[in-house]
């Protein structure tokens, strides 16, 4: 069977907006991708537990309150101490410009879509730079 | 990394072997085959299906006799599946999100599936999915179907003590007299029970349960009323999955499904192999003369299997 692309999309902090992340989910589905939602207010242990279990390919993160430059960078290094390197983070949300490059060259997030981002653009972005070779 | 060695750490433990584990089981194929082979004898699991129309709380109920077990020192493997898409192939799997609070207990391990085409309210590759839950040393395995009709029953062939959920004002008492789900139930439960009609919902599935004489295999279905959200009922709840099991145990009826279980699960492997195996030019030609009316499908099968 041909492999699918697994997604975990994760709300973390305390931001009580997830209609993004909802639309995103169901554009992702209707790319033939199989996504994981694991809901509102999520720490960032429980995002990267959540990641390894579903054993997924990809992490989005979906973020608007602000906390973005505390709880993302927290999820990037659990991820390392999981040995969990090889899996693909985006973030979505309200994250400044000069933010989302600190978190692209410091951190180790893929990419950073603001508003107004296409969902094809975002669908395009994880099948271009997804490993299904992971060992 | 060797499937021998993939299911080696998976048996002492390693949470990520038994993820990678498990995708590679959904896969399908030779690899996948290899790693059932190694983990099936170390699967000891009590597996315990948890089944019931879109909304009844499926879910919440999982997580709540989950927390039930945990609370009885019991470690907890759940299989949640949830359908794929017809039309993209794609799922959004969210029974998580209603498990939050099993979040951060290394006793818990939580694996969402998706269907991927299959009917009957389960995945292909579930039944291999609990086998390597179980083999990492989870002593209680709990499935969650899809959201099911009446008729997704499947369940019943991959579970050792079948739970179905009902909920109050779900229709009059002829629904509950038809074929299908309310047959495969070993444990009812009226979930939502803080709502009106609950009593009413209870005392239909006993007369239900009653009209039908004594059981042929000695176990009579309780009918328990919970309410989820708050964890009411979960303990008795529990209490029965455990009785229904000494009960397996006791008087034999074990070895009966036992039995019903091995046949399915060999049907299922001979079938995947068979597939496999005559998939190729001559399968996609065959295929075409079926769509074009050239040929009909008994007698393309007759061909593939003679050779």
């Amino acid at each position: 069977m041909e492999r699918k692309i697994r997604v975990l999309v994760a709300k973390p902090g305390l931001d009580g907006h997830d209609r993004g992340a909802k639309v995103i989910a169901r554009a992702l589905r209707d790319a033939g991708m199989e996504v994981i939602y694991t809901g509102l207010q999520q720490t960032p242990q429980m995002i990267v537990e959540a990641a390894l279990q579903e054993d997924v390919d990809v992490i989005g993160l979906s973020i608007l309150s602000g906390a973005h430059m505390t709880l993302l960078p927290k999820v990037m290094q659990l991820l390392r101490e999981q040995g969990m390197t090889d899996v693909l983070v985006v973030a979505g949300g309200i994250i400044s410009d000069e933010d989302a490059e600190i978190l692209k060259r410091e951190h180790g997030i893929a990419e950073v879509f603001g508003p107004g981002s296409s969902t094809q653009a975002i669908i395009d972005f994880i099948r271009s730079n997804v490993q299904l070779t992971r060992g | 990394m060797s499937e021998h060695e993939l299911v080696t750490r998976l048996r002492n433990g390693e949470r990520r072997a038994l993820a990678r584990a498990i995708s590679l089981v959904e896969q399908g194929g030779p690899v996948a085959r290899a790693i059932v082979a190694a983990a099936y004898p170390h699967a000891h699991a009590h597996r315990v299906g948890i089944t019931g129309p879109p909304g009844a709380g499926k879910s919440t109920l999982v997580t709540s006799l989950a927390q039930e077990w945990r609370r009885r020192g019991v470690p907890v493997g759940i299989v949640a599946v949830d359908p794929s898409s017809p039309f993209s192939g794609g799922a959004v799997l969210g029974d998580r999100i209603r498990m939050q609070a099993l979040g951060g207990d290394p006793g818990v391990f939580i694996r969402s599936m998706a269907s991927r085409g299959r009917m009957g309210g389960l995945a292909r590759a579930t039944a291999d999915a609990v086998t390597l839950i179980a083999a990492a040393g989870f002593p209680v395995v709990l499935i969650e179907t899809v959201g099911a009709g009446q008729d997704e029953v499947d369940i019943a062939q991959a579970a050792d003590t079948t739970i179905v959920v009902e909920v109050p004002g779900m229709g009059d008492d002829v629904q509950s007299i038809k074929a299908g789900m309310l047959e495969i139930a070993d444990i009812f439960v009226v979930n939502k029970a803080d709502r009106p009609g609950v009593d009413q919902t209870v005392r239909q599935l006993r007369t239900m349960l009653q009209l039908g004489g004594a059981p042929a295999d000695g176990w009579s279905p309780p009918v328990l009323a919970a309410v989820a959200t708050t964890g009411e009922g979960c303990a008795q709840i529990v209490d029965a999955v455990e009785q229904h099991r000494h009960h397996l145990a006791a008087d034999g009826a074990q070895a009966g499904r036992k039995r019903a279980l091995a046949e399915r699960e060999l049907a299922a492997a001979v079938q995947e192999l068979i597939l496999e195996r005559l998939r190729g030019p001559r399968w996609e030609a065959f295929v075409s003369d079926i769509a074009a009316r050239r040929r009909d499908p008994y007698a393309a099968a007759s061909e593939l299997l003679e050779g």
